[in-house]
């Protein structure tokens, strides 16, 4: 069933590419306004860097958390996910493995083609493009208990920020502190030790949590 | 004597117990805020260092410990109204959470007034002051979300999960931003590094806290029984009452 609702959730974000598209290039519109805002100068924006990439990734996962849920909410479908007999949790992991495929993958990819931009030594590419695999996750899990509890609501995609951007502050700090780490040539190994324990947390914990906001909100 | 506490879980029972406990309460707030107000103004000592402008610790100091002790309540509240399916547990859940966002911008406000003649600006990006920041932002998305739902039953079991997730996360939030700020740099000036507190400046401050706690009970009864009352205004006796007053 997980591999199943993987499968479909990709499937159906095939067929709308426009959408994976517009997350990607949310992305690096975001990342390339800061240097117009700030100017051009190489030594702030290679201090910048890290935090604007991580930013821009935190804003471009949340803004697509809205498609997680809720076209299968118009549809039918997701009341028929909560009637079947596998696991909700189970259903709602894969759900969001889906959506981290979908926004969070070239989000990773992408990210070193921006630290260019910013002027970033070849090695904090490397960590930047790592931070974001391990840090992009922990963002689809915990944004999933937002779009399950906004589900159906008045002016959802402004709320699941409010909800869910405070939430994110710990990946934020650890994933840009890699990132910082690596440029001032200290060690990563103790961010990244962190993003993998927030991982390994959130995985446990925030599909159940997400099942249980999607049983409130589908009564 | 036993009491039937599941008596009071019933919210017409509960109207009735906590106009009772209002006046109680509201008369032990203002004298612990006379008496902290006078011990903060006239009896605690100017300190050496800071000069009379400390004085803002009587309200800065119990508003802060208010805020991260009334989210805790709340989440509890909240909890186990999502446990038990208990209506008032939920309703008081709700009625705390304005009283305790209040205390969280008091404490922020009173804390940038301090700052400014002690430290010479307004805000550091101290991990203190960051984590009351995002106490209030979690304070502000829990009353969002129930605000946005219109359904009160979905209203109290989806803000009693963003309060429990908001508890989780808070030792989560609460090292990081520590971690970071010394990551970053320390800090030019610190709060830890404070002198020992006069006896009188202590009292003053515990009292003063008191009076916080006080306030915070007679708000969120008060806000209860609105609550209450809304939910409850197609029923029987919130009718009779309707027909007592008239």
């Amino acid at each position: 069933m997980l591999i199943w609702v993987i499968r479909r959730d990709l499937l159906l974000a095939m067929r709308r590419q426009a959408d994976v598209l517009t997350t990607l290039f949310f992305f690096v519109i975001v990342v390339s306004l800061f240097p117009l805002g700030i100017g051009p100068e190489m030594n702030i924006l290679r201090i910048m860097a890290p935090g604007v990439v991580w930013v821009a990734a935190l804003l471009a996962s949340m803004l697509s958390l809205g498609r997680m849920f809720s076209n299968d909410y118009l549809d039918g479908t997701l009341e028929q996910i909560l009637l079947s007999p596998t696991s909700l949790s189970v259903l709602v992991l894969g759900k969001m493995f889906a959506h981290w495929l979908i926004t969070g993958v070239p989000l990773v990819l992408m990210a070193p083609v921006l630290g260019i931009q910013y002027d970033l030594p070849s090695s904090a590419l490397i960590v930047l493009a790592l931070s974001l695999l391990i840090g992009t996750p922990i963002l689809s899990l915990i944004g999933g208990i937002g779009a399950a509890l906004t589900l159906g609501l008045r002016g959802g995609g402004v709320l699941v920020s409010l909800l869910v951007l405070p939430l994110y502050i710990p990946v934020l700090i650890f994933g840009a502190g890699a990132v910082e780490a690596s440029t001032a040539g200290l060690g990563v190994d103790a961010h990244f030790s962190l993003l993998g324990a927030f991982l390994l947390v959130s995985l446990v914990l925030a599909p159940w949590a997400t099942a249980a906001s999607l049983r409130v909100s589908m009564e | 004597m036993s009491i039937n506490w599941y008596k009071y879980a019933s919210p017409a029972s509960f109207y009735f117990l906590a106009g009772k406990m209002i006046p109680f309460f509201s008369v032990a707030a203002v004298i612990f805020l006379v008496v902290g107000l006078y011990i903060g103004f006239f009896v605690a000592p100017t300190d050496f260092q800071q000069g009379e402008a400390y004085r803002i610790i009587f309200i800065h100091v119990p508003a802060a410990w208010m805020s991260m002790f009334l989210y805790l309540v709340m989440a509890f509240w909240a909890g186990i109204g999502l446990a038990f399916n208990t209506r008032l547990s939920s309703m008081v859940a709700t009625a705390i959470a304005p009283t305790g966002a209040m205390f969280t911008f008091l404490a922020l406000w009173t804390g940038a007034w301090w700052g400014k003649p002690m430290w010479g600006t307004w805000w550091v990006w101290d991990a203190r002051l960051t984590s009351e920041l995002i106490l209030l932002f979690l304070y502000i998305g829990f009353m969002s979300l129930q605000a946005a739902i219109d359904d009160p039953r979905r209203a109290d079991k989806a803000g009693a999960i963003i309060a429990l997730v908001g508890v989780v996360n808070i030792p989560i939030i609460y090292f990081s931003v520590q971690w970071w700020n010394t990551l970053h740099q320390g800090a030019s000036v610190s709060l830890t590094q404070s002198p020992k507190m006069a006896t009188t400046m202590l009292a003053g401050m515990l009292i003063m806290s008191l009076a916080a706690w006080m306030y915070s009970i007679v708000m969120v009864l008060m806000r209860t029984r609105v609550i209450i009352l809304e939910r409850e205004r197609h029923t029987a006796w919130v009718a009779e009452l309707k027909g007592a007053t008239r």
